[in-house]
């Protein structure tokens, strides 16, 4: 059975990255374009005016903040696009009828999304060296970051899906409330530049955790405390991976 | 006996309150070909999507090859391959990479994937197809790749919702030869189908399914054995006077043609008789085709009535 489900897995995993290949017009050149656009307006342009971040360039402290908001916008799409896709057009049916267990269904897709989330955060990344260059203070807090980032918003990407009876329902999420929690999640400054009371209102966007432990790797600079930050990142995968894995399991959104 | 199915006191109530099973019994013994007959809505595509897991029963068992559907969901799952009655594969793969990865999703190795997927292209007349967008295929192409994608497991038990709607007669035959060869490998087939033809022609056994209820369960011969009319069509020499047809009870069907409905019992020697005395030649007489249709008809009532009440397959 363990072989079965492997096989299993690697297949969809191997079906949705060929999607992704097949179609990186729509899937990995985007965003290496927005964030050309956004490190030559926000990096060069009027970054040279504002001067240093938490004793960084601007642009260098921007850069993380940018490969992370790519990573997510992409994990995230990548899920309520395909997962919905397959639902809207019922081929998801071959994969509830097929003996997969629920969980390896979820790693499969899951899986797809980490692949397009590391290949466009490796995308984003490598146009940032032509802007500025990149320092890394610990390669293992930037892997383990953008890994435990892309399956949260893979997860919230799946449990959208499942819920959306029509494409707008996929556009709510994304538009009202994914791009200002990563707007407001410190990307483009340091929530030391705010007042006491908007810090501790930006301290419930879990987004701000993740861009600064992700920026912690690179600079060794951060808002907040990166132990605390793993804590809850590891608690979104693990709540949002439960939810997930039961609306597979009872079939919610999926089965009439 | 095996039982390829054992559906006990199965009962489906959608969100909406629509009752489409209320509370269904039906056995299927191993190694046959089966047909679920009903109108629309009646609840044939409920009951094939409960035993293939697309639809949340409300109550009662399901037992696949004697595993319990509740108790040993993957186990059932892996005897099972489904042609639904929509397309439901993505239109933007090729055949080869939907029946593949479908190999793949039920566990089977990759050699034995690629080679599987060889075999049931070729068998269903698609592998000159295999590298095209399926969004381009015809209709009866994609309905034969579902087929192809079903049988990629090499399940004990197929089913087949409506496997022949929409395809020309040519491969419909050849649909049922197909079906006719891979019964013969013991393995079971249940189908549902609007074309009564397909189930005199299919099918030992059949079940009959009408708001929500099994109303029927029984041979193909004792269904047609409670027939106790039956029509024939009588080709004629010359078209037919209203006398003569009035004489016999009959009615013209199309030139030099007349449809007559007799008692199972009644001699057809002087039915011929009469229209010999009336200088008629008879050319050739056939016994009409729809006769199961009429049974049908007959136990299913009024189907009007059945869509109102019922909206789910």
């Amino acid at each position: 059975m363990v072989n079965t489900t492997y096989v299993g897995i690697k297949t969809l995993m191997r079906k949705e990255i060929n999607r992704i290949l097949r179609i990186w017009t729509q899937t990995l050149l985007p965003p290496a374009i927005t964030m050309t656009l956004y490190f030559i307006i926000f990096g060069n342009l009027i970054g040279s005016r504002i001067g240093n971040m938490d004793g960084f360039d601007y642009m260098s402290f921007i850069v993380p903040g940018l490969v992370m908001m790519a990573v997510i916008t992409s994990s995230y799409g990548n899920m309520v696009s395909s997962f919905f896709g397959a639902k809207f057009a019922k081929h998801v049916e071959e994969l509830l009828i097929s003996p997969m267990p629920n969980w390896a269904i979820l790693v499969g897709y899951v899986g797809g999304c980490l692949f397009r989330g590391l290949a466009v955060g490796i995308i984003v990344t490598g146009v940032s060296l032509f802007f500025t260059d990149i320092q890394i203070h610990n390669i293992w807090i930037v892997i383990s970051t953008v890994v435990l980032t892309s399956v949260v918003f893979s997860l919230g990407g799946f449990i959208n899906a499942a819920f959306a009876k029509k494409f707008d329902d996929i556009a709510i999420i994304p538009t009202f409330i994914l791009t200002p929690l990563t707007y407001l999640g410190g990307v483009f400054y340091s929530i030391s530049l705010l007042p006491e009371f908007w810090q501790g209102v930006s301290k419930i966007n879990p987004v701000l955790y993740m861009v600064n432990t992700f920026r912690y790797g690179f600079l060794g600079v951060s808002d907040i405390n990166i132990y605390v930050a793993y804590t809850l990142i590891l608690t979104f995968v693990f709540i949002l991976g439960f939810f997930s894995w039961l609306i597979l399991h009872k079939g919610w959104g999926l089965r009439s | 006996m095996t039982h390829a199915i054992e559906v006990n006191n199965l009962v489906k109530t959608y969100k909406d309150g629509t009752r489409a099973l209320k509370g269904i019994d039906l056995s299927v013994e191993a190694d046959q070909i089966f047909a679920l007959l009903g109108p629309n809505g009646a609840g044939k595509s409920t009951l094939i999507g409960i035993v293939s897991s697309l639809v949340n029963k409300t109550s009662g068992t399901v037992r696949v090859f004697g595993k319990d559907l509740d108790a040993d969901r993957q186990a059932v799952k892996s005897m099972i391959g489904l042609v639904p009655q929509e397309f439901n594969f993505n239109t933007f793969e090729t055949p080869y990479d939907i029946v593949r990865n479908q190999a793949g999703f039920y566990g089977i190795p990759a050699k034995v994937a690629r080679q599987r997927t060889e075999k049931y292209l070729k068998q269903l007349q698609l592998w000159h197809k295999r590298d095209a967008v399926s969004r381009g295929l015809s209709g009866g192409m994609k309905r034969r790749l579902m087929i192809a994608r079903a049988m990629v497991n090499e399940p004990k038990l197929l089913i087949l919702d409506e496997p022949t709607a929409g395809v020309d007669i040519e491969i419909r035959r050849s649909m049922w030869a197909f079906l006719e060869d891979i019964a013969v490998t013991g393995t079971t087939i249940i189908l549902t189908t609007h074309y009564l033809e397909e189930a005199e022609q299919l099918c030992k056994n059949i079940a009959i399914i009408d708001h929500g209820h099994i109303v029927k369960n029984t041979t193909i011969k004792e269904l047609i054995k409670t027939l106790d009319i039956e029509t024939f069509i009588f080709d004629l020499d010359k078209n037919p006077d209203p006398k003569i047809l009035e004489q016999l009870g009959a009615i013209a069907k199309d030139e030099a043609s007349i449809e007559l409905s007799i008692a199972k019992d009644e001699c057809l020697n002087s039915v011929i008789m009469q229209l010999d005395d009336a200088g008629y030649r008879v050319i050739s007489m056939r016994n009409k085709a729809n006769r199961l249709e009429e049974l049908f008809v007959a136990m299913t009532g009024d189907k009007s009535q059945t869509n109102k009440e019922q909206t789910h397959g």
